[in-house]
């Protein structure tokens, strides 16, 4: 049945529902409520929520449980998450899965507690070091956000990879009509025959990240390539919004992409052929999709985000190899401000299109 | 389709009565987001919501032009009125705001004060009362609403349905 569910709060209860039974997390706004909710709602279905006294702390101990075979996620926001880049990046190395939550807010630094995507990079490059990938997803709507939630998980154990779910403080804060997706019970899921969850009859399994030996190490990386690789074939989502015939193409995601979709019916009314082509899986990103746009009807690309020239970069390899080389340029409010539908309307009507987000 | 504006300082109700209208919408079977504001402006400060009613899915939560505005300091109106749609509405506490606002055509001035009497806290569901008429929601799944949001504080629903109806049968008589 359909409730008004807040974004933080809807996350929350798709991951229980998605059988996630232990949270470890460390407070920062603008993602509190999906702790706070995990708080009580874990005890009730026998699950375990710490509070951590540091995000280093909660993400390594997202590391031990889920290296145990539990489903288990942590949460946090853009200062906090980039304090989880090590544990993550060893998670990634021991090929364990486990789901990162990041509601997005204005950077660098400590900077403000408003809505912001300035952790595109980080999500979608790998973010803490050596050579790795996360499956990130950019939910637009709360029910988006609880069903990519809940999908997260059934992916994560697929590849034993860390996925992402890259929302923002908007997206946290806002209430939508929403669904969560029914709940599995996670005692009837498949055992995972490489976790160290102890009771092995004296085999020992190992979770771990070190390969001391080149060649072994140059292997490992082999098969993160292979399963990367196998994301992109394979995990590719994106939505097309008016795009069939549309001359410019804005290209963004989240909740960016629902005020670019009031943007384009405005723009649409007026007689502009605008469409919005908006990736939904930010790693893997759609570059054919995008290409195959750039080799129709549109001439014009705007990448519009909360970040000073981020999403633009992807757009730009989408449309490399496209034969008419179509324009592309950036439409971005930052700093924790967010641009209404009609800024988006002007900026396009305008026609110029901005190499940088200052210009 | 509505896109509502409710602004005020903290305390005021401000995003009590714009989650109201996002309840009142679901009953209606209409799609809504309720997009509050958040962080320090709302410890004291001023808070503000934007609430979509739409019968279509809700493109964006973010309104570049609200047609109904509920501005309940004049803060809000200094803010949010050079924003309002042609046509769109505005309502202030008639008590409150000056006069320099309330004799402005598409403003409408509610008188709070006489429509909740001695129970202060229930001006934003009186003023709830109000907007609900002017949205085309029927008066039941408003009520309904109010009774959902009261469900774990019951002592304070009949004084609030009193203040709901009052809204409500003054906006009528005031022909909204």
């Amino acid at each position: 049945m359909k409730k008004l569910w807040k974004g933080n709060e809807a996350v929350a209860e798709a991951a229980i529902a998605a059988g996630c039974r232990c949270f470890f997390g460390y407070p920062i706004t603008p993602q509190n409520e999906i702790p706070e909710y995990m708080s009580w709602r874990l005890k009730e279905v026998g699950g375990h929520f710490v509070q951590a006294e540091s995000e280093v702390s909660a993400i390594n101990m997202v590391y031990g449980a889920a290296g145990a075979g539990a489903r288990a996620m942590t949460s946090s926001s853009s200062p906090g998450v980039s304090l989880k880049q090590e544990g993550i990046s060893y998670i990634a190395g021991a090929e364990v899965p486990c789901v990162v939550m990041n509601m997005m807010r204005a950077g660098p630094g400590l900077g403000g507690i408003q809505p912001g995507q300035s952790d595109y990079f980080q999500a979608t490059k790998g973010g803490g070091h050596g050579d790795y990938r996360l499956l990130v997803y950019a939910p637009a709507s709360v029910q988006e956000a609880a069903d990519l939630t809940y999908k997260a998980f059934f992916r994560a154990d697929y590849y034993r990879n860390p996925v992402m779910i890259l929302g923002d403080g908007m997206l946290g804060q806002m209430m939508e009509p929403a669904e969560i997706p029914a709940a599995i019970d996670p005692a009837a899921l498949p055992a995972k025959p490489w976790a160290a969850g102890g009771r092995n009859g004296g085999v020992q399994r190992v979770i771990n990240s070190i390969f001391m030996n080149p060649d072994t190490l140059e292997e490992h990386n082999r098969e993160l390539t292979r399963k990367y690789e196998d994301m992109a074939k394979n995990e590719v989502l994106f939505e097309h919004y008016r795009t069939q015939d549309a001359q410019v193409v804005l290209v963004a995601y989240g909740i960016v992409a629902r005020i670019c979709k009031a943007a384009v019916d405005a723009l649409r009314a007026e007689g502009i052929k605008a469409g919005l082509f908006r990736p939904i899986t930010l790693f893997p990103f759609a570059y054919g999709e995008l290409a195959k746009l750039g080799n129709g009807a549109a001439q014009k690309f705007v990448s519009v985000e909360l970040s000073c020239g981020q999403l633009i970069e992807d757009v730009k390899l989408g449309l490399y190899d496209c034969e008419k080389r179509p324009q592309v340029g950036i439409f971005a409010r930052v700093g924790g401000n967010v641009m209404k539908p009609e800024d988006v309307v002007a900026y396009v009507k305008e026609g110029r299109l901005s190499a940088s987000w200052i210009k | 389709m509505n896109q509502i504006v409710v602004s005020g300082f903290g305390g005021q109700g401000v995003l009590s009565l714009g989650l109201l209208l996002s309840y009142t919408a679901m009953k209606e079977n209409r799609n809504t987001s309720f997009l509050p504001s958040y962080g320090p402006e709302m410890r004291g400060g001023t808070a503000n919501c934007s609430v979509v009613i739409s019968e279509k899915e809700v493109a964006s939560p973010v309104i570049s032009r609200p047609d109904i505005l509920v501005a309940f300091n004049e803060p809000s109106l200094a803010r949010f009125l050079p924003a309002v749609a042609e046509g769109g509405r505005v309502f202030v506490d008639a008590d409150t705001t000056d006069e320099r606002y309330t004799s402005l055509a598409n403003v409408t001035a509610v008188p709070l004060g006489r429509l909740c009497g001695a129970y202060h806290k229930g001006q934003n569901i009186a003023m709830f009362g109000a907007v609900l008429l002017c949205t085309g929601m029927r008066y039941e799944s408003g009520e309904e609403a109010v009774r959902q949001t009261f469900a774990r504080k019951p002592q304070f629903l009949e004084d609030n349905l009193r203040c709901l109806q009052a809204g409500y049968a003054w906006a009528q008589k005031a022909g909204l």
